[in-house]
């Protein structure tokens, strides 16, 4: 991998090239059926129990808009900021391949449903400004399975029909980082729509990548090679690493770089051409004569307008003004829709920056451990409200509350009944502590000479005692105060 | 604008028809005829005018988005040229 | 011959209707006389068994509301029919059973009718004399060796030799029209979007529509009323109010202007059709019509357009004919050679020809030279029609340039077969509705057609023309069964 500076840049010699990305994103879009006929979308089923007539392409069968589709392309396209075209068109895209039942893919060519609009990403140097360049809808595939027949290949066309959003930035990604960053927000704002569930496991959100280079300083655009199908943000990082690697060397020789379409080797970490066919890009678009221009009008878009909920970007400056949070701590909790829901739960009962810690810090790593999302966090937001106040009002200290965490996360308990029945309860009686301390400081006579010679360290020594005789009970700020007397 | 023996060829390429040499060649006759015929369009002047591509008098129906479809695998694979009750089964593609 | 062959569609539904005749009778009647006629070739699968036993159940529980009660009817082999082999007469569907019911085919069951058989036809539509099937030629009834015309001429010929009361076909550039004209009987191709084209197999999406074959105009606007509907299944189904095309049937056309377009006065045009287009244009003024000259500049482009759109589109929607999920395929080492291979000898010389016409006009370079170039021309060529109808009610012209020709006789030059067309593609690439009435003969006593071209929506008004121009012509085919020994 190249230097991780702020500064994406591939070094030969004392020369340096800068990386040009642009990434066309496939999103599934979340709907009860597909985009052209009326079967189910659900992910995972028997092979080909959830294909129609219409998406396996027999014949005399005809395409039917999904007008829920619509919806969520212009839902997003106001997510990201862009222009909703009053008409646009659906083009076929003709190609031949054992999952296209048809010979050819409906798509949109030059008249797609979203224009231009841009995406805004929280780099650690600041704020920069993606551009999109369009949005448009087309079929998804169905899948070839390769590796259960030897001689053959076995076709499911469950997916065939299925409705995808293309999301096309322009080509202003310059880092490897920017990318993780741009894929993130735009997952980000889809989940918010609740447009696409952008889990990149299951398909359900794809990326092809644009990548180009050119010696740092110049204006012109270079040769760009696409990378396809590439399905976790790892592999779109290593295949651009490497991409951008194999362009610069052939440069340097002197050579130049053909337009291609290649492939990421997952095994071994190379991009590779696809076998280059002279017909290869020669889909000979044309407007699907089955279907009519889209004529959407301002009411209509409008209306869906009215629909959209608060979005992260917004989200995250209302989280910095009310709650006080740093941009840094508002962009983790409202990157997930459902995080930053939990959070607004927890917060509105408790503490906020006790909220903040704990989600960030022990409940993270709780739902990582267990691969889990937040909402099916064993811990919900009530009971999570309810330990922080138990810290806030000194019921237990920050210690104990994390043996209650673990004991909440494994019973999901609430944390009061959790405290009474184990005795957790933080010991704060001053008159008690004092005894402890007097005991640990009589039994001690040698060290507590050392520390008042001078052996500041011991102090910790002495917590650890009062600490250790109260099973951990005792209330380390009220320990504080009372040894820092006694001792002194 | 004439259509050479190597156009055709790829034109069957790309619409995956296979043609033998001899069947290609009159085909390339045939073609020209024809296409001698069409060009006749570039007598017109149609700078000004839009595209029609399609004469019906409506506007895309828009459909609900409900699932309406019932698994009918069977149906759907009843037709296939190879046999198999889950998936369709096609020669491997070379890589 | 049983007389019961010789009764019209809206005879034999007033006799079912009065209980003169049973539906087993009648599918008998036409189911013999078809097992008789096997060297028309116009069949290329029959429904015999299943068809008597449909009759045979609707006799036991006759529903008489219906439009067609009982009658039996048999439909080009375009039309998906369920659990009936459909093969849109190639190879490549040699063995297709569609699971489903096209719309149009529904609406005459629903209806009452009871499919008999599937009809011989163009391979994929594409062909103006029924040459190109692969289950061979048709026969035209009026004498051998005569092409019925195409693409439906299993249906021209079936019905002009009576083994079917009445039939359906499909008309993209003229393949109602034209048939009817070469077997001299009547066709009829609805506005654009008055049919459903779900369950039909598509050949120019844009053009394709479905329409009534039958032996006189009555009979026409009841089959009219049975197949076209609104259908939700297809995007370009138009929602409109379909007439009561046989009830409102009316000779009355006092007042009605008709057009007559100078520039379907072609060059070498013959006399006698000359003199039919003349005889109708007497017609419709001794009857009170008014006969107006209008211009259709753009007339000539309309084949060379229509010879760009309509393979342009085929060859996308042909694309599924693959030999992975149904139909033919043929063992190939790879999926590309199993492609190539099944497309190849899947599909006959004319399809080929067209897909790659349509692939070249599609590619790139070539997209805005050509198909760009044929869809602003066909913008031109309905805006012809749009100017025309400011002036005029309906168009009066000649259905076909010539009679019907000797089978194999235009086989060798495709630009000459496509000629046949001249006269009946501009009325797809406009989506209009028109009717071909037959008129009159030829020198050799073959039939000829005369053309009554509407505005949009608006067939009530050309049946009526028809109607009245049928009346006084009063037509006579003279069918002597010379394929029956």
């Amino acid at each position: 991998m190249s230097d991780q500076n702020k500064e994406y840049l591939i070094l030969r010699d004392d020369k340096e090239y800068e990386v040009i990305i642009g990434l066309e994103v496939h999103a599934q879009v979340l709907s009860e059926s597909k985009l052209f006929s009326s079967s189910p979308t659900k992910f995972g089923s028997e092979p080909n129990t959830q294909v129609s007539l219409v998406d396996a392409a027999f014949p005399g069968m005809l395409p039917v808009i999904n007008e829920f589709c619509i919806k969520q392309a212009i839902k997003t396209g106001i997510g990201l900021n862009a222009k909703i075209n009053n008409k646009s068109i659906f083009d076929r895209k003709n190609y031949f391949y054992a999952d296209l039942p048809q010979g050819y893919q409906i798509s949109q060519y030059k008249n797609p449903i979203v224009g231009e609009g841009s995406v805004t990403l929280d780099m650690p140097d600041g704020e920069k400004m993606i551009g999109i360049e369009r949005l448009h809808l087309e079929q998804d595939a169905g899948k070839s399975i390769h590796d259960i027949d030897p001689q053959n290949t076995l076709v499911d066309l469950n997916r065939s029909g299925v409705a995808l959003m293309e999301i096309v930035s322009k080509p202003d990604l310059r880092s490897l980082d920017e990318v993780n960053a741009y894929i993130k927000k735009l997952r980000s704002i889809m989940r918010y729509l609740g447009t696409c569930d952008g889990n990149m496991q299951e398909g359900s959100l794809r990326a092809d990548v644009n990548v180009s280079v050119r010696k740092k300083g110049e204006t012109e655009l270079g040769t760009r090679c696409e990378i396809k199908n590439v399905n976790s943000i790892k592999f779109m990082q290593m295949a651009i690493d490497y991409e951008a690697n194999r362009q610069v060397d052939i440069l340097e020789e002197g050579g130049s770089i053909d337009q291609e379409t290649r492939l990421f080797d997952t095994k071994k970490n190379e991009t590779r051409s696809m076998r280059t066919k002279e017909d290869a890009h020669d889909y000979r678009y044309f407007p699907d004569p089955d279907l009519l221009p889209l004529e959407l009008n301002d009411d209509f878009i409008n209306e869906i307008k009215k629909e959209i909920p608060e979005l992260p970007d917004e989200k995250k400056k209302r989280f910095i003004e009310k709650f006080n949070l740093s941009p840094y701590e508002a962009n983790i909790l409202v990157s997930d829709i459902e995080t930053s829901k939990y959070f607004e739960d927890v917060s509105k009962n408790s503490d906020v920056k006790l909220a903040t810690n704990w989600i960030t810090g022990e409940l993270f790593a709780l739902l990582n451990n267990k691969s889990i999302e937040i909402t099916e966090s064993p811990i919900t937001s009530e009971n999570l409200a309810k330990l922080i106040n138990l810290i806030k009002d000194g019921t237990i200290s920050g210690k104990i509350a994390k043996t209650v965490f673990e004991i909440m996360a494994d019973s999901g308990k609430d944390p009061k009944k959790i405290v009474e029945e184990k005795g957790l309860k933080q010991q704060s009686d001053p008159k008690e502590l004092e005894k402890i301390i007097d005991k640990v400081i009589s039994d001690n006579p040698k060290n507590v000479e050392a520390y008042k010679s001078g052996k500041e360290k011991l102090f910790g020594f002495f917590v650890g005692q009062v600490m250790k005789q109260s099973n951990g009970k005792a209330n380390p700020q009220l320990v504080n105060e009372i040894l820092k007397k006694k001792l002194n | 604008m004439t259509i050479d023996l190597k156009t055709v060829k790829h034109i069957s390429k790309l619409s995956r028809i296979s043609i033998e040499e001899e069947k290609a060649k009159r085909l390339t006759n045939d073609l020209n005829s024809i296409f001698k015929f069409i060009e006749k369009l570039n007598e017109l002047d149609t700078s000004k005018t839009e595209p029609l591509t399609s004469v019906a008098e409506t506007t895309l129906k828009l459909r609900k988005d409900k699932i309406e479809s019932k698994n009918i695998r069977e149906d759907i694979l009843k037709n296939s040229p190879e046999k198999n009750k889950d998936f369709f089964v096609v020669p491997k593609v070379v890589e | 011959m049983s007389e019961i062959n010789n009764l019209k569609l809206c005879d034999l539904v007033d006799k079912i209707k009065n209980k003169k005749l049973s539906s087993k009778e009648i599918t008998e009647a036409f189911i013999n006389r078809s097992k008789k006629s096997s060297k028309l070739n116009s069949y290329i699968t029959d429904n015999f068994d299943n068809a008597l036993n449909s009759a045979k159940e609707f006799d036991e529980k006759p529903d008489f509301n219906k439009k067609i009660p009982g009658i039996p009817l048999a439909v080009k082999d375009l039309f998906c029919t369920k659990n009936l082999r459909t093969t849109a007469g190639s190879k490549i569907l040699e063995n297709f059973i569609p699971t489903y019911e096209s719309t149009v085919t529904q609406n005459i069951i629903d209806h009452g009718g009871i499919i008999i058989g599937k009809l011989n036809c163009d391979e994929f539509a594409m062909g103006s004399s029924n040459e190109t099937s692969n289950y061979g030629n048709v026969q035209n009834p009026i004498s051998e060796n005569l092409v019925p015309g195409g693409s439906s001429g299993g249906s021209s010929a079936a019905l002009a030799a009576k083994l079917t009361p009445a039939t359906i076909g499909t008309d993209t550039g003229g393949s109602i029209r034209q048939p009817a004209s070469f077997t001299g009987t009547v066709g009829l191709k609805p506005t654009y979007g008055s049919c459903s084209r779900y369950g039909i197999v598509a050949f120019a999406s844009s053009l394709d529509q479905a329409g009534p074959m039958t032996h006189d105009v009555k009979d026409c606007a009841l089959l009219l009323e049975v197949m076209s509907s609104f259908d939700t299944k297809d995007s370009t189904s138009v929602e409109f109010t379909r007439g009561n095309y046989l009830n409102d049937l009316n000779e009355n056309i006092k007042g009605k202007k008709i057009g007559i377009p100078k520039e379907y006065k072609v060059d070498g045009m013959p006399k006698e059709i000359e003199d039919l287009w003349e005889k109708g244009i007497k017609i419709i003024k001794d009857n009170g019509g008014d006969v107006i000259d209008i211009s259709l500049p753009n007339t000539n482009y309309a084949l060379p357009t229509y010879y760009i759109v309509a393979p342009a589109e085929a060859s996308s929607n042909l694309a599924r004919y693959d030999g992975v999920k149904y139909g033919f395929r043929s063992k190939g080492e790879n999926l590309i050679d199993m492609y190539e291979k099944t497309r190849s000898e899947g599909f006959g010389d004319e399809v080929k020809r067209r897909i790659m016409i349509g692939t070249y006009v599609l590619s790139s370079g070539y997209y805005d030279a050509y198909y760009l170039k044929a869809q602003k021309v066909r913008r031109l060529i309905k805006n012809d029609f749009d100017e025309a109808y400011k002036k005029v009610d309906a168009i009066l012209t000649p259905s076909t340039p010539s009679s019907a020709f000797k089978i194999g006789e235009k086989l060798n030059d495709p630009v000459s077969m496509y000629l046949n067309d001249i006269f009946t593609v501009p009325i797809n690439l406009a989506g209009l509705p028109a009717i071909s009435i037959p008129a009159g003969h030829d020198n050799n006593g073959f039939p000829l057609g005369l053309q009554i071209i509407g505005k949009a929506f608006d067939e009530q008004n050309i049946l009526n023309i028809a109607y009245s121009i049928e009346k006084n012509i009063g037509y006579k085919n003279h069918i002597n069964d010379w394929w029956i020994k």
